[in-house]
C-alpha cells in the first residue's frame, strides 16, 4: 500500500515509518507540519525545518505544510497536506507515530476517515521502554533536541538514546513520573540515522537556548 | 490459554489492534496464542479457555464479507469477548443464525449494519456491572458502524446505540469501544473469570 508518513523528524514517527516498510508498505511521501506555535497541541516543532534534510537522506519526497498552529485550525492545514499527498502521490493511507495521545490520534483518524483512507498507528499503546529498546536494537541514532520538564535540564540536550539513557530516564520516571518516551512532551528528539536512511547525518554545530524555567531547546546544524 | 483472534485485513494494523491486547495478557502473565480469523482450525478452540475477538481499522470491513468464517461462535461454549469489530461480528452471527436462505443473509447483513461514527473519548453509563464497569466511565471509540442488539442479548449501557452487550445465557460479551486503551480492567476481568 502507498502511504504517507506524518513526520516530525523525531523517533516515534520515524520508527512508525520503519515498521510500515518492514510490513511491506511503501512510504510514498513524508508530511511535515511547520507550526508557528511552539506550544502546538498537535505538532512538535523542534528541528522540523531539518526534516527536509532527513527526507533527502531517505530519498523520499516531503510535503511541508505551514500552519499558524491555532487549535483546531491547524487540523485544516493537516487535512490540506494529506489531500495533496492523495492527489500527488496516490497514497491510500497515513502512518502516525502516536503512542498514547488520543488528542492527536483521534483528530488524524477523523481526517483519514473523512478522506476514506487508512490510518496506521503501529506504536499505539506500546510499552515505552520496549519502544526505546527497539530503537537501539534497530540501530536508530536518536538525540535529544529539547527538554521541557523538571528535572530534565540542559545537560540532557544532545544525549543519544542508548542503554544509559533508558536507565536514567527510567529513574526519573520512578521519582518524578517523567514519561520515559516523552509522551507528555517532557523531551523531544531528532533522528540522525535509521535503517530508512541511505546516508546518516551528523551534527556540525549547535546552539542551546533557554526558553523557560524548565525548558531548553537545541538548534542543530547538520552536515 | 486465551485465544486472541485478529480481524485485521492489513497485518500492520495488528500492532494497533491486537498487540495492545497481547500486552495486557503479558503484563498479567497469562498465556495466549494469536491467530487471524481466516487461519483458525478446530483444534484452536479446544486449546482455548477463553476467546477475544479484536477490532480493526475504520476503513476495514473485510470481516463483514467473511462473516461465515465466524459461524462457530454460537457453537463454542466458552467465554468470548468481542471488541468493536468483534462485537459487530458476534451480533451479525447471531442475527444470521435466524436466517436460512443465502438471499436472506445478504439482505439481513445490509439491514443489520448501521452507521454511527464515534472517534475518541466518550463517557458511557453502565447501568449494572459489566466486567467490572458500572456507572459512568470514559471509553475510547473508533468505529463507523454498529449492529442492533441481537435477539438473545441484553444491553448494559444507557446509550443511543449498543455499547456493551451480553448473551442472556452464555458468557459472550461485546463492547463497541476499545477497552485496551482506557479500560484494561475489563479485559483482566474476562481472563480471570
Amino acid at each position: 500500500m502507498k502511504l504517507a508518513l506524518l513526520f516530525s523528524g523525531g523517533k516515534d514517527s520515524l520508527y512508525a515509518g520503519y515498521l510500515a516498510k518492514k510490513y511491506g508498505h511503501q512510504i510514498s511521501c513524508l508530511i511535515s507540519i511547520l507550526s508557528e506555535n511552539k506550544e502546538s497541541y498537535m505538532f512538535h516543532t523542534p528541528s522540523i525545518e531539518k526534516t527536509k534534510i532527513q527526507a533527502q537522506a531517505m530519498q523520499i519526497p516531503i510535503i511541508i505544510q505551514k500552519t499558524k498552529g491555532k487549535k483546531e485550525l491547524e487540523l485544516k492545514d493537516l487535512e490540506e497536506a494529506i489531500r495533496l499527498a492523495v492527489k500527488k502521490y496516490k497514497i491510500e493511507g497515513v502512518i502516525t507515530g502516536a503512542i498514547q495521545s488520543v488528542y492527536q490520534s483521534s483528530r488524524i483518524q477523523k481526517i483519514c476517515n473523512k478522506l476514506k483512507i487508512e490510518c496506521f498507528n503501529p506504536l499505539w499503546q506500546k510499552d515505552e521502554i520496549e519502544h526505546l529498546n527497539d530503537l537501539i536494537k534497530n540501530k536508530f541514532n536518536v538525540i535529544i533536541t529539547g527538554v521541557f520538564a523538571y528535572p530534565l535540564d540542559k545537560n540532557w540536550l544532545g544525549r543519544k538514546i542508548d542503554k544509559k539513557f533508558i536507565k536514567n530516564i527510567s529513574e526519573l520516571n520512578k521519582k518524578y513520573k517523567i514519561n520515559t518516551a516523552g509522551e507528555r512532551r517532557e523531551y523531544e528528539t531528532f533522528v540522525l540515522n535509521s535503517p530508512l536512511f541511505k546516508k546518516g547525518l551528523k551534527v556540525k554545530s549547535f546552539k542551546d537556548t533557554k526558553e523557560g524555567e524548565n525548558s531548553w531547546r537545541r538548534e542543530i546544524e547538520l552536515k | 490459554m486465551i485465544l486472541i483472534i485478529s480481524t485485521c485485513k492489513e497485518k500492520l494494523h495488528e500492532l494497533e489492534f491486537v498487540k495492545p491486547i497481547e500486552q495486557v495478557l503479558k503484563t498479567k502473565k497469562i498465556s495466549f496464542f494469536t491467530k487471524h480469523y481466516s487461519k483458525l482450525k478446530k483444534g484452536d478452540f479446544a486449546n482455548a479457555s477463553k476467546i477475544i475477538i479484536c477490532g480493526t481499522s475504520l476503513q476495514d470491513n473485510q470481516f463483514i464479507k467473511d462473516i461465515n468464517c465466524f459461524r462457530w461462535i454460537p457453537e463454542i461454549n466458552k467465554p468470548i469477548l468481542g471488541i468493536c469489530a468483534g462485537m459487530q461480528i458476534i451480533s451479525l452471527v447471531y442475527e444470521l443464525e435466524r436466517q436460512v436462505k443465502e438471499l436472506d443473509i445478504k439482505n439481513n447483513l445490509n439491514h443489520a449494519l448501521k452507521t454511527q461514527t464515534e472517534i475518541g473519548y466518550y463517557f458511557e453509563f453502565f447501568n449494572r456491572d459489566f466486567l467490572s464497569l458500572e456507572g459512568e466511565h470514559e471509553v475510547y471509540h473508533l468505529h463507523n458502524n454498529y449492529i442492533s442488539i441481537p435477539k438473545d442479548f441484553v444491553s448494559f449501557t444507557k446509550s443511543r446505540i449498543p455499547q456493551a452487550i451480553k448473551h442472556k445465557q452464555k458468557e459472550i460479551y461485546g463492547v463497541l469501544f476499545h477497552p485496551e486503551v482506557r479500560n484494561k480492567k475489563l479485559i483482566e476481568e474476562l481472563i480471570h473469570m
